[in-house]
């Protein structure tokens, strides 16, 4: 341990908010050698960024006060040094990306300059810098380098512009490469890639890499030693095959045991009434087709699951059938009637029969509505329930349906934790008594744990209500949990549909199968089988 | 953190039959600015009734009287002005016509303002275009051109100075507003509104207006200040309020060939001005924070922590 590269000892930090001092990180330990690869893991609110951030120095100091420990880099207390003398290792040492690329890369300068600025602000002569840019573009899979040194960021995918920000990590040869959650943002195949690349280049350049997730996949895929965090203190550590395959701490056996994809797929009940067909759907933008000939079929009680990376068009299909959008060819049947032309005043009566719920609850509830007032809304618009008491009777109901109890009703969005808010919206669509409800990446921005106690949430009320989901995601494994039917999109374009035991075990398009390849399995022995595997073919 | 949020202290009985007064309490600076506005729209209702003959009755020995002086009663404790009249009576006097201007023209410039620029912002294109070049005429306009015109023919009097001093500021709320809801209109729980059926109407009002309306309350209590000194600059044009009737900005323009001999003519009125605009702005202040479910603890919490 001491004479590790990198050690964080016993580091305490707190931030001191108007509400009182909050323990972001009580006594966390870990540390790092070089060629290794060690994870942090936890969920959101865990404090698993903050001895990052420390290491970094960009905790913002007030509100954050590093109460105890400190940070060896080399032998050297971190915490010791001067700011200059931190800065002298920052970027040049000890490097770090982060989860969105396009936040951290200034838009107003081209990609190939700030790359050089790197390492001229680290005082290499220009010319130098500019024939490392381009070897590095090169080296991190940017195609046309000497192009590619003069575009924008916004000019490059999402996928691409991670890659530039590692290459700008690299520049000078860090012996860490501190990554937050490098692929959180990315869609599964790319994020599949960009693991690769790291773990390349890891495996080149000789560094340690810290490696940041709240992913239990990406951990099997790259980790070599994982440390998972809980509450800002570190709950278990261990290689990555005795955490996952002997959890010792009830947290972590919590969270192995929620990763999605484990349970019984479903079998699809046979002849059951057609509530929504969609036929020949097309919407273009300008130059990008969006939906092209899309057809769908949704019985009464089933669950079907569209599943896309982003770009697919799997949102604009829901938007298209909801006339959020209005497509531009093509039918949508709700109950015999085309959706598609129907007029306002139809719509309104529909409008009550599908409800939506949308990724972000903390957007999709307007945060200066009560509970109340956000769940009773539809009964305004709909002029339903005129009651009062009844009202205030229907609002406790549906809430202790969805998990939450009465006395929630009085308060906002944002005295709830994201799990609780993504209940309130399923609520709100409840309220109105929908035959469908369509979820737009419901469960994509919370937590593991979370996720798996909403999707079983709606999975209950798809038996007890018999209410049908659309489902759009991009996460496979939680698709396999919860649908009868998957359809798979790509390009505005239906791949492959079918039951999702077939999706899963005899994927028949190439594009089906490399989105499996991709999705990251949390059992890391798993992972390396695929790994081989994968490098056999 | 994401925990203790949920964590919000049950309200007090006495929160609960005055929760405005008591974050108003909370907060001792907007709790002092509300008192201030309270006395100045009092002066503004009975002083003109109670003080009306003072304030222009004339004392040609105590022209340009220093203020402190209580020889000549109590009246003249702030001065006296260039003819002889009691500086305190006039300034509460004032205090109607002022605040009617200055009301008056915000709350119109707002309202107006506010409506086209939900209208610009959330209707089509075609409105969006019509009522923006609208905006542009009347801000490539010279203001004061308009108001000298319009005044010029219509006549001075407070109504036709609302009206004139409302058009000018308009173009302020409705660009502001219309910025805005082209953000907000994208949120969503905007959308999520649209999926429940609601209407237009009810998506502007309920779901984008009170997103936008603290920023449009910022930019009311600011435009308060400008207004009064407006009004001042047509007045001492001879096309605003004329004297016998007065107001504070005029106060200040007739007070300024003094400021070398007799200082308290200016001042006073300019202080009043500051005063009002300073209260508008903490008190506006506070309601951003009283009226945002967000940030309310700030002023429900129990300790007085400086929030």
């Amino acid at each position: 341990m001491a004479d590790a590269l990198l050690s964080v000892q016993n580091l305490s930090v707190d931030f001191h908010t108007v509400r009182g001092t909050v323990h972001a990180v009580r006594n966390v330990s870990w540390s790092i050698n070089r060629g290794e690869t060690l994870a942090v893991l936890g969920e959101s609110g865990s404090g698993k960024s903050v001895s990052a951030s420390a290491v970094m120095n960009i905790l913002d100091i007030p509100p954050a006060q590093i109460v105890g420990g400190e940070i060896l880099f080399e032998g050297k207390n971190l915490l010791a040094m001067s700011n200059e003398q931190r800065r002298a290792i920052n970027g040049k040492r000890i490097a770090m990306i982060f989860q969105d690329p396009l936040s951290h890369l200034n838009p107003v300068y081209p990609v190939g300059w700030q790359i050089s600025e790197m390492m001229t602000a680290h005082g290499r002569p220009a010319d130098e810098a500019r024939a490392r840019t381009l070897e590095l573009l090169g080296r991190v899979g940017i195609p046309e380098p000497e192009n590619a040194v003069r575009k924008y960021p916004h000019q490059f995918s999402g996928g691409q512009r991670q890659r530039l920000m590692i290459a700008m990590a690299l520049a000078l040869k860090p012996d860490i490469l501190i990554a937050d959650e490098p692929t959180t943002a990315l869609d599964v195949t790319i994020q599949a890639d960009v693991l690769a690349l790291l773990k390349e280049l890891q495996a080149e350049t000789g560094m340690g890499l810290v490696l940041i997730t709240h992913d239990l996949g990406v951990v099997a895929e790259i980790a070599d030693r994982v440390v998972v965090m809980s509450n800002g203190e570190i709950v278990e550590q261990g290689s990555v095959r005795d955490v996952y395959h002997a959890p010792q701490h009830p947290y972590t056996q919590k969270l192995i045991a929620a990763a999605p994809g484990k349970g019984d797929i479903r079998i699809l009940a046979p002849d059951l009434p057609v509530l929504l067909e969609a036929r020949k759907l097309c919407k273009v933008y300008g130059r990008f087709t969006a939906l092209q000939d899309v057809s769908i079929t949704l019985a009464r009680g089933q669950s079907l699951a569209v599943v896309g990376e982003s770009g697919s068009g799997k949102s604009t299909l829901a938007r298209s059938i909801l006339r959020l959008e209005e497509a531009d060819s093509g039918e949508a049947f709700w109950k015999g009637q085309d959706l598609l032309k129907m007029s306002h005043r139809e719509l309104l009566g529909v409008r009550r029969q599908i409800q939506m719920v949308f990724q972000d609850p903390t957007q999709s509830l307007n945060p200066r509505m009560s509970v109340y007032q956000l769940i009773s809304e539809g009964w305004d618009i709909h002029n339903l329930v005129p009651d009062r008491a009844q009202r205030q009777q229907r609002v406790r109901e549906l809430l202790e349906q969805v998990g939450l109890s009465a006395e929630h009703a009085t308060r906002y969005p944002h005295q709830f934790s994201g799990g609780q808010r993504q209940r309130i919206a399923i609520a709100r669509a409840l309220a109105l008594e929908p035959e469908l409800i369509i979820c737009d990446e419901a469960v994509s921005a919370l937590d593991v744990s979370i996720q798996a106690q909403v999707i079983a949430l709606l999975d209950d009320l798809r038996q007890r209500l018999g209410i049908s989901f659309l489902f759009i995601a991009h996460d496979l494994g939680v698709v396999r949990d919860f649908a009868d039917t998957v359809i798979v999109m790509k390009s505005g374009e239906i791949v492959e549909r079918g039951p999702t035991e077939q999706i899963f075990s005899a994927p028949s398009h190439p594009y089906t199968q490399r989105l499996l390849a991709a999705a990251l399995d949390p059992d890391p022995d798993v992972q390396a089988k695929r790994r081989i595997a994968l490098a056999q073919a | 953190m994401s925990d203790l949020s949920t964590v919000t202290p049950a309200p007090s009985e006495k929160q609960r039959t005055w929760p405005l007064v008591s974050m108003l309490w909370r907060d001792k600076l907007a709790f002092v600015s509300a008192l201030v506005l309270v006395v100045i729209v009092l002066f503004a209702i009975f002083g003109p009734m109670l003080l009306g003959d003072l304030a222009t009755s004339q004392n040609l020995r105590g022209r340009n009287s220093p203020p402190f002086d209580l020889a000549r009663g109590w009246a003249f404790i702030l001065g006296g002005d260039s003819l002889g009249r009691p500086m305190l009576a006039r300034l509460i006097v004032a205090a109607r016509s002022t605040m009617l201007v200055a009301a008056g023209t915000v709350a119109v410039a707002m309202i107006v303002g506010a409506t086209l620029g939900l209208l610009a912002g959330y209707l089509g294109k075609h409105v969006s275009q019509a009522i923006m070049r609208l905006a542009d005429v009347i801000m490539s306009f010279p203001s004061l051109l308009i108001a000298v015109i319009v005044l010029y023919v219509l006549g001075p009097s407070i109504p036709n100075m609302i009206l004139v001093l409302a058009i000018t500021r308009i173009p302020i709320y409705l660009r502001t507003t219309r910025a805005e809801v082209l953000e907000v209109r994208q949120r969503m729980f905007v959308q999520a509104a649209v999926v429940m059926g609601a209407s237009n109407g009810r998506i502007i009002l309920r779901h984008i207006l009170p997103v936008v309306a603290p920023t449009l309350v910022t930019i009311a209590t600011l435009d308060f200040a400008f207004v009064m000194l407006a009004e001042s600059s047509l007045s001492f044009l001879g096309i605003g309020i004329q004297p016998p009737d007065i107001t504070w900005g005029l106060m200040v323009s007739q007070g300024r060939p003094y400021l070398t001999t007799a200082w308290w003519l200016a001042f006073w009125p300019g202080l009043l001005i500051v005063i009002t605009t300073l209260s508008l702005n903490l008190l506006s202040n506070w309601m951003r924070v009283a009226l945002d479910p967000a940030q309310r603890w700030r002023l429900e919490a129990r300790s007085t922590a400086n929030g």
